[in-house]
């Protein structure tokens, strides 16, 4: 019985060992959590639709996902990694060192971050200086000087008189969220540097701007509610002068209990978030190995899938899952370059 | 009389005193047991509640005319046009005629959500089995989509009451058109037991993590078994006792408490950073619960052949058996029911075991069933945890009824150690 077992034993070892340097028939995406839900959708249907294996997909995070992909060629290498944010200069030079040389660039479309409240509730309309007053740690002193003082703003109207005289509330995600730190950077910084000396002292103190810039205040008005966006929505169905921060694709598929709010007067919209005048948005991108195309079967036929109109086009199946879609000419562009395997540089 | 009481009075006065603590310290055991009893059915009845009704799934009724033409098939010997046919447009031509006056783009859009869009797969099966369908007219029962499962599912029967989620007023006016004219109905859940992971609820189902686990239990029982009992044999049979034994002996009892996430950041280092395996198959998992089912193994092992009695061994020399015979031919036979019952309970650990197996990449999006060890595959535990985490709805009672499997193997094979152990274990 015994040696039976260990001929076994033996057997699987070898037989694993042997396997796990063999050739990998799928393909392996690893990235971004706020692109997961889009590739999933479009790896279920490049399954079923075509003979190649479903690809494999896991949520790393944009970071994650980098460190991941620039390891190195070979199949033991994940072949896509997606980003919610452009490959940085560092993380393409990891790559390069690390015998990844060509990469192709994807933009597949936007992600909108909405601020918005109930629909019983007036809409707002806000600039990204009030978030930013509204919601930073340290914020300019009030009597104009330079310097930075601990929040004291309690009310809207506090901030702006034209705002409504309600208590700052605003729930929003955690700091492991991408969501965050697509708010932090877009809204709150973007709000910073409308403030001439804060704006400044990028180039002077670069660390000390990023300070004042993206740090949330810890006393009360802004509440973290966790990952789960559903639980935003509901929260503010409940607590009607609450403002909560979400993707754009909860505010599409709850339209009839949330609104969101106007951003320096652009309501968040498939349009304004498409042609950038609504301001806090993203762009969604893939990166993807030019030299495993060839080797994991299928790399070319998901990339076509990925970039045909049917999925990321103005009425795609993408933008129904809440992706924004790009304009026609990039999207031209995009599905151009893919086709002809453009690699990219930095 | 006496002044000082007799024995007899001195236990009489007590007596009572003593009944009832005797009867509190009874009632605190059952008040125990009450308790956990009480927390397990609470358990039960919310997991039952909220995942019996994922056991049933709603599907409807369309008329639909497969015109060669709409599906854009014009030779039926070319297997290549029934992979591209157009499916989708048949059936959607199959709802615009049963509501015809919707007209807007937005709102005919709506009217297709009500079937899933994996009814044009169903549809595509259909056809390639019966490709003498074509150009007739069938009724063919399809999924319908996840919110309109809801709606069904949470109606009560008069329509008066029922989720509506972010459904409008025409929405629900469709539906319960559909279900006025009796072409809506509940069956059972097929997909949920045949169908991997998906990003559409009414599609996903628990196979692809169900053989994922079961791949993962056999590379961690193939290993860990036998590398378990032997270095039991070895410990009770053969190694002297001295420091250096001792010193094992503590760290593998020190090995059973350890977290199990650290074993995965050993996996993650080992396995897949030095020695390049790929993440996300069952094989790497396996490996990882090995190293932490073993300490269970050896223990239960080592348990089991201290109880064979050393009479059973002294006979067996004195016929003039070798040490391995006696081992072999009698010590493991005897001790073999406690060893595999050790065992049993450490795959249903392992069985149940998740943060380790996050770190090896077994959490990922998986849709194709695996077929073997070296297939990327998740376990059912990560799959509850990744449906937990998904915004739509219909996923929560799903996740409850994956908890519900999850629960109803890790009974099955706590029983069967039980009855091993009962059945086959010898008294001596």
């Amino acid at each position: 019985m015994k040696k039976t077992l260990m001929i076994a034993t033996l057997a699987a070892t070898a037989l694993g060992a042997q396997f796990a340097t063999a050739a990998r028939d799928y393909i392996s995406v690893v990235g971004s959590s706020t692109v997961y839900p889009f590739s999933t959708v479009v790896a279920e249907r490049f399954g079923k639709s075509t003979n190649y294996k479903t690809p494999k997909i896991e949520s790393t995070g944009t970071g994650g996902g980098m460190k991941l992909f620039c390891q190195g060629v070979g199949v033991a290498n994940p072949d896509i990694t997606n980003a919610s944010r452009r490959i940085k200069s560092s993380e393409f030079e990891m790559c390069q060192k690390n015998g990844v040389r060509d990469i192709i660039e994807v933009l597949i479309g936007y992600d909108g971050i909405v601020i918005g409240n109930s629909v019983e509730s007036p809409q707002l309309d806000l600039t990204l200086k009030e978030l930013f007053l509204a919601l930073a740690a340290e914020v300019p002193n009030p009597d104009g000087s330079e310097t930075l003082v601990k929040n004291p703003y309690k009310t809207w109207k506090d901030i702006n008189p034209t705002l409504p005289n309600y208590k700052i509330e605003v729930l929003g995600p955690p700091p492991t969220s991408g969501t965050r730190d697509a708010f932090q950077e877009l809204a709150l910084e973007g709000g910073c540097d409308s403030i001439a000396w804060i704006k400044a002292l990028k180039d002077s103190d670069k660390d000390l701007h990023k300070k004042v810039c993206r740090t949330v205040r810890e006393d009360g008005p802004f509440i973290e509610a966790g990952e789960n966006d559903n639980l935003i929505v509901q929260k503010l169905n409940a607590n009607k002068r609450a403002l909560g921060i979400f993707g754009f694709s909860f505010l599409d598929q709850n339209s009839d209990k949330i609104q969101g709010s106007l951003i320096g007067g652009n309501p968040p919209e498939f349009e304004t978030i498409a042609d950038g005048s609504y301001p806090v948005s993203r762009p969604l991108y893939f990166y993807v190995k030019k030299d495993h195309i060839g080797t994991i079967p299928g790399m070319q036929e998901y990339l076509a899938e990925f970039t045909s109109e049917a999925a990321f086009g103005e009425e795609g199946y993408l933008s129904e899952k809440g992706m924004i879609p790009l304009g026609d000419a990039e999207r031209a562009k995009v599905a151009n370059a893919v086709k002809t395997l453009q690699s990219m540089s930095m | 009389m006496s002044e000082k009481l007799s024995t007899i009075d001195l236990v009489n006065k007590n007596l009572a005193r003593r009944y009832r603590r005797e009867k509190r310290f009874r009632a605190y055991g059952i008040a125990s047991i009450m308790f956990g009893l009480l927390c397990l059915v609470i358990l039960f009845a919310d997991i039952i509640g909220k995942g019996h009704s994922a056991f049933l799934q709603t599907y409807v009724r369309l008329n639909v005319e497969l015109s060669a033409e709409a599906l854009g098939i014009s030779d039926i010997n070319d297997p290549s046009q029934f992979v591209r046919a157009n499916y989708d447009g048949v059936l959607r031509n199959a709802l615009r005629e049963r509501f015809p006056e919707v007209n807007k783009r937005r709102e005919k859009r709506n009217l297709y959500g009500i079937i899933s869009n994996g009814a044009g797969y169903q549809l595509r099966d259909l056809l390639e089995q019966n490709p003498q369908l074509i150009n007739t007219r069938v009724d063919i029962w399809v999924l319908a989509d996840d919110d309109y499962d809801t709606y069904y599912k949470s109606r009560s029967s008069d329509g008066s009451e029922a989720y509506t989620g972010r459904f409008s007023e025409t929405q629900i006016g469709w539906i319960e058109a559909l279900i006025a004219d009796g072409v809506v109905e509940k069956r059972f859940n097929r997909t949920f037991f045949q169908a991997g992971d998906s990003r559409e609820p009414e599609q996903a189902g628990i196979r692809g993590a169900m053989m994922g686990s079961l791949y993962t239990l056999i590379v961690t029982f193939v290993l860990s078994f036998p590398i378990g009992v032997a270095a039991a044999v070895y410990l009770e049979e053969y190694a002297h006792k001295n420091r250096f034994t001792d010193f094992i002996e503590v760290n593998i009892n020190n090995l059973a408490a350890v977290p199990s996430i650290i074993f995965g950041l050993l996996g993650l280092a080992i396995f897949i950073n030095f020695f390049s395996m790929p993440r996300s198959i069952p094989l790497v998992g396996g490996i990882v619960l090995t190293l932490m089912t073993l300490p269970t193994i050896i223990i239960s092992s080592r348990a089991a052949i201290k109880a064979v009695p050393p009479s059973i061994r002294e006979a067996a020399l004195g016929i003039g058996a070798s040490k391995m015979q006696v081992i072999l031919h009698h010590v493991l036979p005897l001790a073999m029911p406690g060893m595999l019952t050790g065992a049993i309970i450490g795959m249903a650990q392992a069985l149940g075991e998740t943060a380790p197996l996050l770190l090896i990449g077994m959490v990922a999006f998986i849709v194709d069933v695996p077929g073997g060890i070296t297939d990327p595959s998740t376990v059912l535990p990560v799959q509850i945890f990744l449906w937990s985490d998904s915004p739509e709805r219909a996923f929560v009672e799903r996740t409850s009824a994956a908890i519900m499997v999850l629960l109803g193997f890790l009974i099955v094979m706590n029983t069967l150690a039980v009855l091993l152990r009962r059945r086959l274990e010898r008294r001596w």
